[in-house]
């Protein structure tokens, strides 16, 4: 095949795109605006290039490019892109000029930074989505925290500051666990293959013949900081905070995107590097999966604060991802994926609406709205439609990826219960008491609170950034098959990977046939 | 008659204490310089008790580089102290600890 | 026209996409009606053509599937969007389109110089889109679909009227409750569909059925499902323990009560247990369960009407009481008894609803029976059909309740027992008493209301025509089930149109009674008698001596006092499960474990190391002396240390 190098252009448009804009004149602030949408918007047509040429029969790496980095350690600049990255690139190009138009009026300060450092959280994201080598993905892993964390350390509100540093720290103790897991797994991959590397897929080669209990161990240390990034109950406290705090685009990128780094990793990572612990621990992280998601979504029940709502939604939302991804079978790990990307539209479509609305009241306090669908029509519609996708209604994306995964967990073999579904499927019911639950005390019942009279409806640009993510929503609720299709063959193959014979036969799961 | 090495050695070691129990008891920052000087100066005198011992001309040498050295530490640690003078009209060390937490 | 099928679905959707976007811009009323309702009208028709279609087919042959497009594709779930045409989903169709039609047509009327007409028939419409997947759907997830869609279109027509006030709370609030109990309901549905997909390997109804029969699956596996399905069942059609919503639903305007809750999606948990009648039969406990729950639903919900004042709130509860019926005919195995129900209660019902409308259209909104009373010479089509529905309901032959509802009672007291069969006969005893207590309380005796303020008057032709439509159904619509003793040779058509689809589930459960003609006409007569005695005391109470029941009501308060509060069973919900969650989420995970164990471990740890830090941080005095002292004390251990280990 052809060499490509799509994936490195679709790393340098941000990058270049963010070097130019130190040149521009920050005064300038509407060319800044429109600089920064327009490189997001190449990016997003150069990865829909990479989705046009994607080959859906085929689960290996594509686009794979391979350059030697530092020699002497045998690191290379390895990037291409399978099934489950290319679901997560689209949805990052797509996300990324949307929230950058959703802050046109929002940002009011430092605008030209503020597209800096979106742009290159951009190139963050992507990196970490297309790195098959485990240094380069460490290094953008870790670099990523450090536009979030201005972001909203400098545009956030009120806490800002303690919720970025929460964030900050957080996160970074979590991956400095992964990075002992790696240098031990890379030293132990140089005994094997008589040569240092940090490439990945020589290291899924390796990875599995580590002995069980060390394994376990490895497999831990990754889990944790994915835990933590996702996050799994008991991990989410930052969460909260990070969401409140951080101004809308924040919040957008970090509940679309940023959170699905952590199942991103659980996929790419803990399962084909450690399947004989991955099975261990299946059940051990379904549970918190599971209590992740009654918790977050008995939490988000009784918040006042509409952010922070929406905030533990994710806590609920993201255990169903965990859940379909350790139910290991095809039916889970598709919805696991398809509910990846659903949660990135509803909740970033949630977050979008949230900071739309607190820019006309500058509240967020529920308890300060009440009969807003009279003054403002579209936004309650968009309301509806988008709590409606979140808590699952047939017909719109979540139900389809929430579907996927109870019905893959009740009959998972390596889960081996139906609790698990039992349990989860109480979440369907909470998320649709939280979510109508606030749209009543928002939206419906007589205008109290007379400052909110005077609000108008969303503008054109307002729903120039809600209608797109409504295709989408719509889409993947009816037709799904064009994005499950995409990751078929992957899940299927990590699937065979971690449930193999071999594995459950070592585990005492299995019988050895005689 | 040759002054055996031992000699040497000992007045360099000597001088090298004198230098330590200087900087470590004298106020004067001045004092702590100079002491600091004279510890180096003892260094001096061991270099080049071996150069001339083993007939070798590199620890000449290299008493040339510390004495370069020592003059840049001078003018830049003398500039320091009147530096601090200025700000503080004291040269008393126990009083100069502003670096700290 | 089987062929088509798929335009009913698309019609309503089309009426709903059109009214939804371009509604608020066209704002004129005739054109937003005349598409929404004009969408119905030829969906039904397309049914009516359906249906000709396939009597023309031989019996074996009438089961046609119409695939649209694939929905869902991974490993072995592979569901499309696809339309099973059989003899069942026709009849559903029918009474949906067709009954939805005339209620749309009638809403055009009722809902005249509303702000938000354009908002209603958008609901409404795709109501109907939802219930036609519903009903088509040749698979579970596409009947979840519809399931799910006809709830949410429920949510926001109780909510129509946002921003009202209804009874203690709001309207708004009467919506979620509606569409929260239901989720609760879907829960077990969602179950039942897992079990479904794990057992039999699919959720195409063909193929679960074939297999139910063939696969060898234990029977406490069938319990299981049929129970989950039962669940959803109980939520969408308002059964114990999940009955709470459908009185609150009645804060929604009156068509969207006759429509929604009392003709079609309430009877959407029948259709479905219908539907799975072969796991039902294969489960014999189940069948059981669904009924008990349906006879003591039946017999609960009408001893509530009897009190009742609200006039819309009389017809919800016997709404409810009228579902335990046909749930009660789904557990002792007579299923398309079941169904014949859902299609005779969906006429008289809808008419009872839409008749309260006209009244309460008239009555300038005011909802409380007892400020009414000699409503008959105002309006005289609306009190005729009124009459007509009421008489049907109580089970009075020749109309149409009567043969629907003597074959349920027939078949409870043949496959289950005479102890079924009393409650039931009670029930429609108590029936025929409340009915006839509101029809003699709103169009016989004295006006109540004043006569001054208030000029009651006959609707406008929009609405009476739909009236008289339904009243010709209510009245005639009976006579296609006749009792298999009277028809002679032909048998009951109903029962034998349907047969096919119920054939594998009669055959399993094998309880063909065998008893004798004379039991069965002796039985009839006693309900028949039942029903008289029921209208005969209301009207002794009511009219005759009207006193007579306001000393009944003081003689027996306490009990009075229960009925009139519905058993209090909100309160005790809203004690012992809706409380305790809300109350402990908020107290003990939120600001409790959440603010105070689980952030404040991590606030914790790091305040520790904050500690820690500032405690070895004196070490720095920042006095040049000491540093170096410590250099130096370290320099002569090491020194210290090489001598001694050398020598």
């Amino acid at each position: 095949m052809e060499q490509s190098y799509l994936l490195t252009y679709l790393l340098a448009i941000p990058l270049i795109g963010s070097l130019l804009l130190i040149f521009i004149n920050k005064e300038k602030e509407q060319l800044v605006k429109y600089f920064g949408l327009a490189v997001s918007l190449i990016a997003f047509v150069i990865s829909l290039i990479i989705y046009f040429g994607f080959d859906n029969q085929s689960g290996d790496f594509q686009f794979v490019e391979k350059f030697n980095w530092v020699r002497g350690l045998n690191i290379s600049y390895h990037v291409g892109v399978d099934g489950l990255s290319m679901l997560l690139i689209l949805l990052t190009t797509f996300l990324t000029p949307l929230t950058l138009l959703s802050s046109w009026n929002g940002i009011k300060k430092r605008v030209k930074e503020f597209t800096f450092f979106m742009l290159i959280l951009e190139l963050g994201m992507l990196g970490v989505f297309v790195s098959l080598d485990m240094f380069l993905f460490y290094v953008f892993w870790e670099a990523m925290l450090i536009p979030m964390y201005f972001i909203i350390g400098i545009w956030g509100y009120d806490r800002r500051i303690y919720a970025s540093i929460k964030f900050f720290i957080y996160t970074m103790a979590g991956s400095l666990l992964m990075l002992v897991a790696i240098i031990w797994l890379v030293v132990y991959s140089a005994n094997i293959l008589g040569g240092f590397t940090t490439n990945l897929l020589d290291l899924y080669k390796t990875g599995p013949t580590i002995d069980k209990s060390i394994q376990g161990f490895l497999f831990l240390a990754f889990a944790l900081s994915f835990a933590i990034k996702v996050p799994i109950f008991p991990f989410h406290t930052w969460l909260p905070d990070a969401h409140v705090e951080a101004p809308t685009a924040g919040s957008v990128i970090l509940a679309g995107v940023l959170l699905k780094m952590g199942t991103y990793g659980f996929l790419r990572f803990n399962l084909p590097l450690f399947p004989q612990a991955s099975l261990d621990y299946a059940v051990l992280i379904s549970v918190l999966a599971v209590i992740g998601i009654i918790y977050g979504a008995l939490v988000a029940m009784v918040q006042t604060d509409m952010k922070k709502l929406v905030a533990y939604s994710s806590v609920s939302h993201l255990g169903f991802v965990i859940l379909g991804i350790f139910a290991l079978n095809q039916e889970s790990v598709q919805g696991a994926v398809i509910q990846m990307i659903n949660h990135g539209l509803s909740t970033g479509a949630l977050f979008l609406l949230v900071g739309m609305i607190y820019e006309r009241t500058h509240t967020r306090k529920i308890s300060d709205y009440g009969g807003i669908a009279k003054i403002v029509p579209f936004f309650s519609f968009a309301l509806l439609f988008t709590s409606l996708s979140s808590i699952g209604l047939p017909g719109l994306n979540g139900f389809i990826g929430e579907f996927l995964i109870l019905i893959g967990a009740f009959k998972s073999t390596v889960l081996n219960s139906w609790w698990f579904t039992v349990f989860a499927a109480t979440g369907v019911i909470f998320a649709a008491v939280y979510l109508l639950w606030m749209y009543k005390k928002v939206v419906f019942g007589e205008v109290t609170n007379h400052n909110l009279d005077s609000i108008t409806d969303l503008n054109l640009r307002e729903k120039l950034v809600l209608i797109p993510i409504f295709v989408f929503i719509v889409w993947i609720g009816i037709y799904p098959s064009t994005f499950l299709n995409v990751s078929s063959k992957t899940s299927e193959k990590i699937i065979k990977l971690v449930t193999s014979p071999q594995n459950q036969i070592e585990l005492g799961k299995v019988d050895a046939p005689k | 008659m040759q002054i055996p090495i031992e000699y040497y050695l000992i007045l360099s070691a000597f001088m090298f204490s004198v230098g330590i129990v200087g900087v470590l008891t004298r106020r004067n920052a001045i004092v702590v310089f100079m002491s600091v000087e004279l510890m180096l100066n003892s260094a001096n005198l061991t270099l080049i008790t071996f150069s001339s011992y083993l007939g070798d001309a590199t620890g000449q040498l290299f008493v040339f580089f510390v004495m370069a050295v020592a003059a840049a530490e001078a003018a830049v640690g003398l500039a320091i102290i009147i530096a601090i003078f200025r700000n503080k009209l004291t040269v008393n060390i126990d009083e100069i600890n502003i670096l700290k937490w | 026209m089987i062929h088509l099928i798929y335009l009913t679905v698309l019609f309503p959707l089309f009426g709903f996409l059109f009214n939804g976007i371009l509604g608020p811009k066209i704002k004129n009323e005739k054109v937003i009606g005349i598409i929404g309702s004009g969408t119905i009208g030829i969906a039904f028709i397309i049914a009516v053509g359906a249906l000709f279609e396939t009597l023309a087919l031989p019996v074996d042959q009438r089961l046609t599937i119409i695939t649209l497009f694939q929905w869902i594709d991974v490993a072995g779930l592979n569901i499309h969007f696809a339309y099973q045409v059989d003899q069942l989903s026709l009849v559903m169709s029918l009474v949906v389109t067709g009954v939805g039609f005339i209620i749309h047509v009638y809403s055009i009327g009722y809902m005249h110089g509303d702000k938000s007409f354009w908002r209603f028939f958008t609901y409404l419409n795709l109501f109907i889109f939802a219930m036609m997947n519903l009903i088509l759907a040749d698979n579970f997830l596409l009947l979840f679909l519809g399931w799910e869609g006809v709830g949410l279109c429920s949510y926001l027509l109780i909510g129509f009227w946002y921003d009202r006030k209804f009874e203690k709370s709001t309207t708004a609030s009467a919506g979620l409750k509606a569409f929260i109990v239901n989720r609760i309901g879907d829960f077990g549905f969602l179950l039942g569909m897992f079990l479904i997909y794990s057992t039999f390997g699919s959720l195409i109804f063909t193929d679960v059925f074939s297999r139910a029969l063939s696969f060898n699956v234990p029977e406490h596996i069938f319990t299981l499902i049929a129970i989950f399905l039962f669940i959803g069942a109980t939520g969408k059609s308002a059964q114990i323990p999940l009955l709470v919503w459908l009185p609150d639903a009645m804060a929604g305007p009156t068509p969207v009560s006759a429509l929604i809750h009392a003709a079609t999606m309430v009877t959407a948990g029948v259709y479905m247990v219908a539907r799975c009648s072969i796991i039902y039969a294969s489960a014999p406990t189940a069948m059981m369960v669904v009924a008990v729950i349906g006879v003591f639903t039946a017999f609960f919900a009408a001893t509530i009407g009897l009190v009742q004042n609200d006039i819309k709130k009389v017809l919800a509860y016997s709404t409810i009481s009228q579902l335990g019926y046909m749930f009660l005919a789904l557990g002792a195995g007579a299923f398309s008894a079941g169904i014949f129900h859902v299609m005779t209660h969906a006429f008289f019902k809808a008419l009872l609803f839409l008749g309260a409308g006209s009244v309460i259209h008239s009555m300038h909104d005011v909802q409380d029976i007892r400020h009414y009373g000699g409503l008959k010479k105002y309006m005289p089509i609306t009190y005729g059909t009124f009459l007509v529905a009421a008489t049907a309901i109580s089970g009075i032959p020749p109309l149409s309740g009567f043969f629907s509802k003597d074959e349920i009672l027939w078949y409870s007291y043949a496959n289950l027992g005479i102890v079924f069969w009393l409650i039931g006969v009670i029930t429609a005893l108590l029936t025929a008493f409340y009915m006839f207590r509101l029809y003699f309380l709103t169009f016989e005796g004295k006006e109540k209301f004043d006569s001054h303020k208030t000029h009651p008057h006959e609707s406008p032709k929009l609405m009476t025509v739909p009236l008289i439509a339904l009243g010709v159904l209510s009245a005639i619509g009976g006579f296609i089930g006749i009792p298999e003793i009277f028809s002679g040779d032909h048998g009951n058509l109903f029962h034998t149109w349907l047969a096919p689809v119920f054939k594998s589930a009669e055959i399993k459960l094998m309880n063909i009674g065998s008893h004798s003609h004379f039991e069965e006409i002796l039985f009839m007569a006693i309900s028949i008698v039942a029903g008289v005695a029921g209208i005969y005391y209301a009207w002794y109470a009511y009219l005759k001596k009207p006193a007579v029941a306001d000393k009944t009501a003081s003689r027996f308060k306490g009990a009075y006092n229960i009925l009139l509060n519905k058993y209090f069973l909100d309160e005790a919900y809203e004690a012992s499960v809706v409380n305790p969650i809300v109350k402990g989420s908020e107290n003990i995970l939120w600001k409790i474990a959440d603010n105070r164990i689980i952030d404040g471990t991590i606030n914790n740890l790091a305040k520790l190391v904050d500690n820690i830090s500032g405690t070895i941080k004196k070490i720095q005095t920042g006095v040049a002396q000491s540093y170096a002292l410590v250099m130096i004390l370290g320099v002569l251990i090491a020194l210290l240390w090489l001598i001694i280990s050398y020598s």
